[in-house]
Formats: C-alpha cells, sequence, structure tokens
C-alpha cells in the first residue's frame, strides 16, 4: 500500500520539474497572474535581458490596485494611470491576456480567477499578490511572490521553492447563525497569532469546513497569509466540482468529468499525517471584530478591547498600548460602544455575490445612520452585473450605500477611495494594519454581515440582534 | 545583485514586532514602474507627519543613525503583503543586513533576491543588541561565510541560513539564469505534461 499523502506532497509532486541536493525544487507554475502594481519592474527585468515570456498562455493579466471606482475612466492620478498604461504596454508586448479597465472580465483578481474557471483544482498559481492564497479554496497550490519572483516566472514558468512545512487547520462542529466564514478565519487568528502559519501550508479540515461553500471557502483561504502561510487550502469535493462545472475555463463534457474524477483524488487520503496540527471548535465562534492595527488583535463583538496591562512582557505592554493609541481606543472599552465613520464592504476576501447578498439582506427596508459613509465595491464588473439582475444595487442605494465599480479600492486605498485621517472604518478587508486604508486611518475588520449591522447602527452591534430574519448561511 | 559576504556597520534598533510591509513602504509610493528610488519612502508614516515633517518621536530620524545599516527588529519582520517595493526601500536607504527572531515568508525571500542579508537570532540574542544599540551606537560585524554576528566586546551569535540562499547572497547570483541552465528539463516537463504551446 502506498504511503497516505496530503493534497499538498501531491501538488508539491505533479509539479517538479527538477530536484538538487541542497537546492529549492524547481516547481512549474500552471497559473500566472499579473496585476499593474507588482509586474513593471519585471517586465522591465525581461527586457534587460533580452528574455520573453515562456508561457504567455499560462498568465493571465488584470487591472485591479489602482483603478477608480467611481467612474473607471476618471483617473485622476498620473501616476496611476502610468502604472495601468504600462501594464498594458506590457501585456501587448510580451502576448499576455488581459482583461482591462474596459473588459467585461475585469475584476480582483483573486475574483475573477475563480470566475472565469482558471483556477482549478491541483494548479499551482502565483501572483505577485501576497492574497493569491485565495485560489487554495478549490485545492489549488496558490501563493503569493514577489517582483522578482514574477520576473523568473514569466521568464521559466517555474519557481524554485523550497518544499513546506504542511499544517492542518481542523475546524470542529458547525458555525451558529451568523457567523461567518470571516468570523471563523478572524477567530482562528486570534486564537492563534499571526505568525503560527509562517513556514507551513495550511488545509482547512473538519465539518464546518466541508459545510463552506466556496465563496465562503474562498474567504478563509483568502486569510491564510494574515496567519504568516503563503499558502492554505482546502481538498476538493462536491462543492468545488459544482461551481467549477460549465465555467468557462474548465473542459465541459466527458472531459469535465474525467478533470472531477482526477480533482476528487488530489483529496487528502485517511490517514495522512501533518507536521503540526491545531483546531479549533466552531460553535464557539462569535461574530468578531478587530480592535487593534494586526489581524490577531480581534475579540468577539460581545467583548471588551483588552488592556496593555494584561501582557506578559513590556514590549508586548508596548505594542498594546501603541494599537490602542493609533486606533484612538481605551483599554477595557466594549467594542460595541466603538461608533464608526465609513463603512467599506469590498475587496478579495469579501466582495463576491454572496457576500453582498448577505449584506444587502441585513439592510433591507433599513437605513444607513447618516453620519456614517458607507460603500460597496463588487469584487468585479461580472459580481456587479449579477448583483444588479438580482436587484441588490437598489437594496444598498435605497439604504445609503454608494455602489461602486470593481476594483481593490479602500481594501488598501491605492485609488482615490481612502479613510481619512482618525476616521474609522468598518471594513470587510482582511488588513487593519496602520495607514493601511489612508494615513492615519483606524481599520475595524469584520464580515460583511457585521458590516452592514454596524452601517445601519452608527457603532458594531451584533448583527443577530438587529435582524430577527436569520442572516442565511 | 551585489554579493555579500562581511558586513560591518552601526545598528539601528527598532524594538517593534510584527513591522509589516504597509509601515516600511506604504502603498502611495507603490505606483512607481522602476526599482530605484524608494529609500525615501521608508517607514514614511512613522518618520513623517501629516504635513510631511520628520516626527522626532521616531529614532530613526535622529541624525546619529544616518549611516545605520543594521537594522535589527522584533518578530516576524515583514509581514503583510508581497510588495518587492519593501526590500528595494530598505536597501535603497542603505540598509545591507536586517536581524530579527523571525521574518514572514515572502519577505524573507525577497530579502535574499536583492542582497539583502536577512538574520534570524533568538529572541534573547534580538533583545540584547537592541538594548545595547538603545545605550550607545553599536557596531556589528556579520560574516556570512560563518554565519556569525558579532561585536567586538560582548557577544558572538551563531544563525542560520539555508546553504542555497548563502550561495544565492556568497555569490550574487542571477536566479533565472541559474534556473535556465535547466531549461531542458522544463521542456522536457512540459512535454510529459502535454503544456502545448
Amino acid at each position: 500500500m502506498t504511503q497516505p499523502k496530503t493534497i499538498i506532497e501531491k501538488i508539491w509532486e505533479n509539479h517538479i520539474v527538477h530536484q538538487e541536493p541542497g537546492k529549492p525544487d524547481l516547481l512549474y507554475i500552471d497559473l500566472h497572474l499579473i496585476h499593474e502594481v507588482t509586474s513593471p519592474q519585471a517586465f522591465e527585468g525581461l527586457r534587460m535581458k533580452g528574455r520573453k515570456v515562456r508561457r504567455p498562455e499560462l498568465t493571465f493579466a488584470t487591472m485591479d490596485h489602482n483603478v477608480p471606482t467611481k467612474q473607471r475612466h476618471i483617473i485622476k492620478d498620473e501616476v496611476s494611470k502610468k502604472q495601468m498604461h504600462t501594464l498594458k504596454e506590457n501585456c501587448e508586448e510580451f502576448g499576455v491576456p488581459l482583461a482591462d479597465i474596459d473588459h467585461p472580465d475585469q475584476g480582483i483578481v483573486h475574483v475573477i480567477g475563480p470566475e472565469l474557471g482558471l483556477t482549478q483544482p491541483g494548479k499551482t498559481i502565483v501572483c505577485g499578490d501576497s492574497h493569491t492564497s485565495t485560489h487554495g479554496a478549490f485545492g489549488a497550490l496558490a501563493f503569493g511572490i514577489g517582483t522578482s519572483e514574477v520576473e523568473h516566472v514569466l521568464s521559466t514558468q517555474t519557481l524554485g521553492q523550497a518544499a513546506p512545512k504542511t499544517l492542518e487547520v481542523k475546524v470542529n462542529g458547525k458555525l451558529g447563525t451568523g457567523v461567518t466564514a470571516k468570523d471563523l478565519i478572524l477567530a482562528i487568528i486570534a486564537k492563534h497569532g499571526v505568525r503560527f502559519g509562517t513556514g507551513y501550508v495550511i488545509e482547512y479540515t473538519g465539518e464546518a469546513v466541508r459545510n463552506l461553500s466556496m465563496e465562503e471557502r474562498m474567504t478563509v483561504c483568502n486569510m491564510s497569509i494574515e496567519a504568516g502561510a503563503r499558502a492554505g487550502l482546502i481538498s476538493p469535493d462536491d462543492t468545488t466540482i459544482e461551481y467549477l462545472r460549465g465555467r468557462r475555463h474548465v473542459p465541459d463534457g466527458e472531459a469535465f468529468d474525467e478533470a472531477a474524477d482526477q480533482w476528487r483524488a488530489l483529496a487528502t487520503d485517511e490517514g495522512a499525517s501533518y507536521d503540526a496540527t491545531v483546531e479549533i471548535d466552531a460553535d464557539e465562534v462569535e461574530p468578531q471584530v478587530t480592535w487593534g492595527t494586526n489581524p490577531s488583535m480581534c475579540i468577539p463583538v460581545s467583548a471588551n478591547v483588552p488592556d496593555p496591562a494584561s501582557q506578559e512582557k513590556d514590549y508586548e505592554q508596548d505594542a498594546v498600548q501603541r494599537a490602542l493609541d493609533y486606533m484612538g481606543l481605551e483599554a477595557n472599552q466594549p467594542i460595541d460602544s466603538v461608533k464608526v465613520d465609513y463603512v467599506f464592504i469590498g475587496s478579495c476576501t469579501n466582495s463576491r455575490l454572496s457576500d453582498l447578498k448577505k449584506a444587502a439582506d441585513v439592510i433591507q427596508g433599513r437605513k444607513v445612520d447618516e453620519k456614517v459613509t458607507a460603500l460597496v465595491v463588487p469584487g468585479s464588473r461580472t459580481v456587479k452585473e449579477q448583483a444588479e439582475a438580482e436587484g441588490l444595487d437598489v437594496i444598498f442605494k435605497t439604504a445609503g450605500f454608494e455602489w461602486r465599480e470593481a476594483g481593490c479600492s479602500m481594501c488598501l486605498a491605492m485609488n482615490d477611495d481612502i479613510v481619512p485621517p482618525g476616521e474609522r472604518c468598518a471594513s470587510t478587508s482582511n488588513r487593519n494594519f496602520e495607514g493601511r486604508q489612508g494615513n492615519g486611518a483606524r481599520t475595524h475588520l469584520v464580515s460583511p454581515e457585521m458590516a452592514a449591522a454596524a452601517a445601519l447602527e452608527g457603532h458594531f452591534v451584533d448583527v443577530r440582534k438587529i435582524t430577527d430574519t436569520a442572516v442565511n448561511r | 545583485m551585489e554579493p555579500i559576504r562581511v558586513h560591518s556597520g552601526l545598528v539601528y534598533p527598532l524594538n517593534r514586532s510584527n513591522v509589516d510591509t504597509d509601515q516600511i513602504i506604504p502603498k502611495q509610493f507603490l505606483k512607481r514602474i522602476e526599482r530605484q528610488g524608494f529609500g525615501q519612502f521608508l517607514f514614511y508614516n512613522w518618520r513623517f507627519d501629516e504635513e510631511g515633517e520628520k516626527r522626532d518621536s521616531f529614532t530613526m530620524n535622529d541624525e546619529k543613525y544616518n549611516d545605520a545599516s543594521i537594522l535589527v527588529a522584533g518578530d516576524n519582520f515583514g509581514c503583510g503583503s508581497s510588495r518587492e517595493h519593501a526590500p528595494w526601500a530598505i536597501l535603497d536607504y542603505g540598509f545591507q543586513v536586517v536581524i530579527a527572531p523571525s521574518f514572514a515568508d515572502i519577505f524573507y525571500n525577497n530579502c535574499v533576491k536583492n542582497g539583502i542579508l536577512p538574520v534570524k537570532l533568538t529572541e534573547d540574542e534580538t533583545q540584547a543588541i537592541i538594548k545595547k544599540a538603545e545605550q550607545q551606537m553599536l557596531n556589528l560585524t556579520v560574516d556570512l561565510e560563518k554565519q556569525l554576528v558579532v561585536d567586538e566586546e560582548d557577544f558572538s551569535f551563531s544563525f542560520d541560513i539555508s546553504d542555497y540562499h548563502k550561495q544565492m547572497l556568497l555569490n550574487g547570483w542571477d536566479e533565472i539564469a541559474v534556473t535556465l541552465t535547466n531549461e531542458d528539463k522544463i521542456t522536457a516537463y512540459e512535454e510529459r505534461q502535454q503544456i502545448i504551446g
């Protein structure tokens, strides 16, 4: 009998081009996603050395980080405009397919890959963006890379990588009503910290993970990097296969059934072992709100902001105090007493159709608090169209939300969507770092449902209290 | 990329954990399409206030650290985004070596590919350096060949680095050129997998 293996080991072995003692394995890359911010220096590197893109057809580019979301064609910032123009020129010169600002497929790179069926189980997927871990939801080995590595993949379609350690994150039981995939991943990071995944690839397992939809799985895998893991994945199952059926870049007919059989066979074998395992009980997870300046600084909505005095070491006390000072919070303050100025529903973590539907369920027939600026930024032009076909835009606009064009937007504020200094934002994005949403801006990470609830009340509130029509999971 | 073997220089101590790439180089400076010139934006929001004036409260602004070339910080340094602009900024500012108890994976790789030596020491060793450097101007010698961090007076700490990363840094390799020596194996893989161009 062959040794049981994890999906991580299976994908790895399937992609080894070359092995040499004392060197990282040379891995083949099946899909290379590109965007405007981390690629220009890589293309320039190719030009300087007279190198080509080895496999343009395995490369796919879009524009997302810089794009305006009010009116697509009004790019006030000349430097942003130049960066986007440079991507277009590079894609033309090197023959790389591009969904540019005018293309109907345009959107956040981690939203459109799955949407188009480019993301598939068993693939190795890279992108010059740390949230590439999102694609792991499909049972792909997907990770973020730097610009030098982007250049390496463009030129060779391979990457030298040391074999990672494997980490099982097992989620037992069921998530409660009104508790989301976002709350789950935030609770995992709150419990285990922002670097427990460093050096590992995570596989999420357990009953609660199996019960997640594909879009919920993407939310979980997306934030693997916030736990330090470059990649996080979930073994493919019927949920994965049904999501992929009929998508543009997925085979159809008999070829689909064959592919589906291969995808199922990738799942981690019974009895396979991991280098480490952590467990969490889903039924203990409550809706979460981050209070500090990294994603592990996170508490249930019913809890109070921590006290620096409760930390053991002096530099830990300093870190908590510095986070409280930056966030304008007092130790021991109830988090649901904290008022918000902005609400942002969007980003590669939570901008898919089901995210928007769940937020719309909360706000339907209600109004955004008059002191709150609230915006919804769909993850792609396709998501936007689908949402409009279902009338979600009307629900949001009637409640007082702005309804925008697709892009990364206020998640990292590279375009005009910026939270002003000292203002506070309930955000469905993935990072609450200092200055992330604007210099001096204060970010609290939450689920789309919790963001919607905060928009209505003007402060954080347990979404389960304001809607008795239970949020559909 | 420039090879690095032995580096001696002045320490700048930054006693903070989880220094993320948004702090190392804020996003408004990621729009440039060149690799050079990012040093002026290093730790921008910590170094400068809203009006662009230097913050006295941030010690890196103290002139005595102008020539610092060894950055010593808390654990999980470089967490967050994959932006290579972070090591570009660190190098362009003048740092050749970064010492911390741990680094984020992508950042660590990005350093090696740009000729910055990332040195992992223990928490206690890092704190010993930081405490000393906060009290006096501290020069250290970092010897990659011997894998040692040496202070003439007090200590000598050894550190681990993979042999491959070590060789890359010692030789200043162009990694793409190295990989392309195995191009026949890439082609063979593509043929085996029926990846048709």
